[in-house]
């Protein structure tokens, strides 16, 4: 059932809207900001400057934005999907040219006011694309050849640019949502059973090819892979993040050191504190029941999302809140796996917690289009 | 676009289907990672909490000061006083060049030390480095002022030695210096205290030699720090042990007067307490100002010191081995009146020479001194009457008698390079030179010539071993932080005191009788009168063909040719209670150039301070008093360019 064929009288119009937005997740949403502020401020040694008070900031464009895409008909969004995705790429491709040079690789077009990364923006757009896609596309043709390899291209274009950037972690994000996103429109198993054994394939190829001309990653994306399978091979080099991250995350203990306590993360032995290695601090000094109850608000926001999906009626709205709720799984996990030692260090940050103003308005974009799906659903 | 409505129910169950597929697949992660944290930060907390504190708490080492040398009246010798230096903390001053730049402007900067600061901080940024050391108080309150606008510039105080007596102890108590590499490979096992950059250990001297008590032992402290290296807050501290207080037997005044006396020559002088062995004074000259080395010393003033001709840097007094010429001749007379070859009334015929095995053996005297009995051997010190006693008594017998009075002998002393001399015996010229002693070898050593070598240190021993009959042995520490030493009294040398007696006379006559080679240098004041013994070694002999020229006078030769003048006593004669021993180097006459200062020292020793005019011979008063007159002036001028170092 597409939103054109329900009917729309029994869907809220004007700020009657507001009455009907999924408070609940607003509530964990900004719960888990506000966790992120304390710990912005702990890591500035006890300060709102620098990294505090510019996130609150950020988290309240990003909460207007919310609002403002919440109450946007959710079929306006789906006809500006197609729209949203070219610009994605067009932004991808500039980067490729005006981009500036940060952290060795670039990432981002300075606008002024903000830094974004398109490659950031592209997840939402990503998930846009593929959502109208299969909402297009009628479902018996999911499966076939022709029909499979089209979103392969759209996935793998912003990928191609991503790893062009190099930016190895993004990429990987990328290609997980899509994949996912595929499997959830139901695309036939054999398609991601091949997938899998190739990537098995693809990975071998990829070590074999380290050292020769050819060869496919860049050597500190090499070593990362190193030091993640035996930290302790460089533990003053690019080892050190691992080790000094769980560290701090293993001293905290039960309940922690305390509030501001951390010495890792006090001590500046923590490497990039305020951004993908927050998640230490807050372990450290909140200790497990701290970190797990972290855990528990993301499942919690992404349990609201699966619901709100379960109760639409249209394929667009279904597969875009999962693709959001995925994405944002994607994010937490994939960081949470970092730092404490179960995936290699790969630059992704702790969702509406780490310091970084794409990443924060791109989640927010995204939990206001959940938030429009979830207003204008069918009654 | 319609859709049958079938098609969309089917659809829309398998993406609900495949949602919760995937949700229990979340779920599953979910719990991987709940368990991982549980894993990291409850099973192994304990582990990783241990790993945090050995992140953050580190243990510092605190030097300990360094033990202080007194002299026996307390006055210092060596101290430790407050040096401040400016450190540089790379990674706190961020934009390094500006910042020295900006510090250049406040104080002036050492371009080598910019240059080895600019070194060490490419090695690392994290540890702080000196960007300026041994700055003033001023200037390190400039530094403190201008503090804001100089990030990471550090001020920090630690001790350094300071020799306030400058050159006078400069051979005694030698310096220290910043421990060096070859320092640490000598070292088996080196205290931790040494890795400390810019550590000060005892180089040469006294500080070298008694490292062991004046270093103390090092306290800790733990601090935390972050990640930057740099010190957040302490956490405890256990203070160490200072280095030992030692009080050396030295008279600085004394010490001070030996030195001024000996100015101008290369000369060295003992100054022992007979009673106890200690060393009132040892001086070398020319000397050097230890506080250089402690500093670190300019190329050019090391090889200013080493270049001069003089030798400044080795300590004459107990590294230097001279011939002792005619102060050798106690040794053989005691060796010949133990063993009974010779009486108090037996006379030898000196005709100027003597012929031993086909070669000639001159005596000084050239036209002899006709019957030399035992008294007028030693006072007109007749060469002839001592050959013949070698040829009586033989090398092993005036050796063993050398070695009794402490010739020959390594004197335990603190000091660096203590000499042994030598005493050649027969075996010993087999072995070292692969020849068969011949006579006159023998006849050689009687009048210290030949293979005998001593240092003024050991005739200084030897004259007060004759003059109190005991084996006293030297001592320069007299106590360690206020426990007294063993003194250096010693044991009756079991010597026939009619001997002795005989001897002692004899020395009296040298200086005090009209015919004795130092009647000249004598003390007229009754109660200090001196027993002495001249001496004047050959550095070589003066050849046939020199003669020919009508060289013959030692103020003809080139100074490194001229004889080594020697002159040793001790005094009060009646009652000893100080051994002198002076070597000139390359002075000529042991009765003119040694003489003469050896009674200057004695009498300085004796008084304790300048001693009268009376004292002295009335024809040689006012030359004295001219002396004396220098003498205080240029004391005075030290100590003004000295107080003005200080400030």
């Amino acid at each position: 059932m597409s939103y054109l064929e329900y009917s729309v009288k029994h869907v809220p119009s004007g700020l009657g809207k507001i009455f009907h937005l999924n408070w609940a997740l607003i509530l964990l949403v900004t719960t888990v900001a506000c966790i992120g502020f304390l710990m912005l401020y702990s890591v500035a040694g006890g300060s709102l400057d620098p990294w505090s008070s510019a996130q609150i900031k950020r988290f309240a464009l990003g909460f207007v934005l919310m609002i403002v895409v919440a109450l946007v008909p959710i079929w306006y969004w789906r006809s500006v999907s197609v729209a949203a995705y070219l610009v994605g790429l067009s932004l991808l491709m500039a980067v490729e040219y005006v981009g500036a040079v940060g952290m060795g690789a670039q990432r981002w077009i300075d606008l002024g006011v903000i830094r974004l990364q398109p490659s950031e923006l592209m997840k939402i757009a990503l998930v846009m694309a593929l959502a109208a896609y299969y909402d297009w596309l009628p479902a018996a043709q999911k499966s076939r050849p022709l029909w499979v390899i089209l979103p392969v291209i759209l996935i793998l274009a912003p990928v191609y640019l991503v790893l062009a950037q190099p930016d190895l972690g993004t990429a990987i994000l990328l290609v997980t949502v899509g994949g996912l996103m595929m499997f959830l429109a139901g695309v036939h198993w054999a398609y991601f059973g091949a997938v899998i054994a190739a990537g098995a394939g693809l990975v071998t190829v990829v070590v074999q090819s380290r050292g020769t001309p050819w060869q496919l990653l860049a050597d500190y994306q090499y070593r990362r892979i190193d030091t993640f399978i035996d930290p302790s091979t460089d533990p003053l080099g690019a080892g050190y993040h691992i080790t000094q991250s769980k560290i701090a995350l293993g001293s905290g203990g039960w309940t922690g050191r305390g509030f501001m306590q951390g010495t890792q993360s006090q001590l500046n032995f923590l490497p990039e504190k305020h951004t993908d290695f927050i998640f230490t601090t807050l372990a450290e000094e909140l200790g497990f029941l701290g970190g797990a109850s972290l855990l528990a608000l993301y499942s919690l926001i992404i349990l609201f999302c699966v619901l709100s999906a379960l109760a639409q009626r249209d394929r667009f709205s279904s597969l875009l809140t999962l693709g959001v709720a995925v994405n944002f799984f994607l994010y937490f996990a994939v960081n949470m796996s970092m730092v404490m030692g179960l995936a290699p260090v790969v630059g992704v940050p702790l969702p509406l917690v780490s310091y970084g103003g794409s990443a924060m308005l791109v989640l927010l974009i995204g939990f206001g289009l959940v938030q429009s799906a979830h207003v204008h659903r069918p009654r | 676009m319609r859709r049958p409505a079938r098609d969309n129910a089917e659809s829309h169950r398998q993406i609900n289907r495949r949602a919760l597929i995937l949700g229990g697949a979340q779920v599953g992660f979910l719990g991987l990672l709940g368990l991982r944290m549980r894993h990291l930060q409850v099973e192994q907390a304990d582990q990783f909490r241990l790993l945090a504190d050995e992140n953050r708490i580190k243990i510092r080492l605190i030097p300990p000061a360094r033990g202080q040398i007194y002299d026996r009246h307390g006055s210092v010798i060596a101290e430790n006083v407050p040096s401040y230096r400016i450190m540089l903390d790379g990674e706190e001053a961020g934009d390094v060049d500006a910042v020295i730049a900006r510090l250049s402007k406040i104080i002036t900067l050492d371009p080598d030390e910019v240059a080895r600061a600019h070194e060490e901080m490419r090695r690392s940024r994290i540890h702080p480095v000196t960007i300026a050391d041994r700055v003033t108080w001023e200037e390190l309150s400039r530094v403190a002022v201008n503090a804001p606008a100089l990030p990471g510039v550090r001020p920090e105080v630690g001790l350094s030695r300071r020799y306030p007596q400058h050159e006078d102890y400069a051979h005694i108590v030698g310096y220290v210096g910043p421990v060096s590499d070859r320092d640490l490979e000598r070292i088996k096992a080196p205290d931790q205290l040494l890795l400390i950059p810019r550590f000060q250990i005892g180089k040469v001297g006294l500080e070298q030699r008694r490292e062991d008590l004046l270093r103390g032992k090092a306290g800790t402290r733990r601090v935390e720090q972050n990640a930057a290296g740099r010190v957040m807050r302490e956490l405890d501290r256990r203070e160490g042990e200072p280095g030992k207080n030692l009080q050396l037997t030295t008279d600085s005044d004394l010490q001070e007067y030996v030195k001024a006396r000996l100015k101008g020559e290369s000369a060295a002088a003992v100054v022992l307490d007979t009673e106890t062995g200690d060393i009132l004074a040892c001086g070398s000259t020319p000397s050097f100002d230890p506080n250089l080395f402690v500093r670190g010393i300019s190329v050019s003033d090391y090889k200013s010191l080493l270049e001069n001709k003089y030798r400044p840097l080795p300590n004459k007094a107990v590294q230097g081995i001279y011939p002792p010429g005619s102060t050798f001749k106690m040794v053989v007379l005691l060796a010949a009146l133990e063993d009974g070859q010779v009486t108090p009334s037996d006379t030898v015929y000196c005709p100027g020479h003597l012929e031993v095995s086909g070669r000639r053996f001159h005596c000084w005297k050239r036209v002899g001194h006709g019957n030399v009995d035992l008294q007028r051997s030693i006072r007109e010190s007749c060469d002839v009457f001592f050959y013949e006693m070698a040829l009586r008594v033989g090398i092993e017998k005036i050796t063993a008698m050398a070695q009794r009075l402490g010739l020959g002998v390594e004197h335990d002393l603190p000091m660096t390079g203590v000499a042994q001399g030598l005493m050649p015996t027969k075996d010993w010229k087999r072995a070292t030179r692969g020849e068969d002693w011949v006579i006159g070898d023998s006849v050689n050593s009687a009048i210290g010539q030949g293979y005998v070598l001593a240092s003024p240190l050991h005739l200084a021993i030897m004259t007060a071993r004759i003059a109190t009959g005991r084996s006293v042995s030297p001592r320069l520490i007299k106590s360690v932080d206020g426990v007294e030493t063993e003194p250096g009294t010693g044991e009756d040398l079991g010597l026939n005191p009619n001997h002795l007696r005989e001897v002692r006379r004899a020395m009296h006559a040298v200086s005090n009788n009209r015919r004795g080679t130092a009647y000249r240098s004598r003390i007229v004041e009754e109660s200090y009168r001196m027993a002495g013994k001249t001496g004047t070694s050959q550095v070589r002999n003066i050849t046939a063909a020199e003669r020919a020229r009508g060289v013959s006078r030692n103020e003809d030769l080139p100074w490194e040719r001229r004889d080594h003048a020697l002159f040793v006593n001790y005094a009060p004669s009646d009652a000893p209670r100080i051994a002198v021993a002076v070597v000139v180097e390359h002075g000529g006459g042991g009765s003119t150039a040694a003489a003469p200062i050896a009674r200057d020292i004695t009498l300085q020793a004796l008084h304790g301070g300048t001693p009268p005019l009376e004292a002295y011979p009335s024809s040689q008063r006012g030359r004295i008093r001219t002396l004396q007159e220098r003498l205080e002036r240029e004391r005075r001028e030290r100590e003004d360019a000295n107080a003005g170092d200080r400030a």
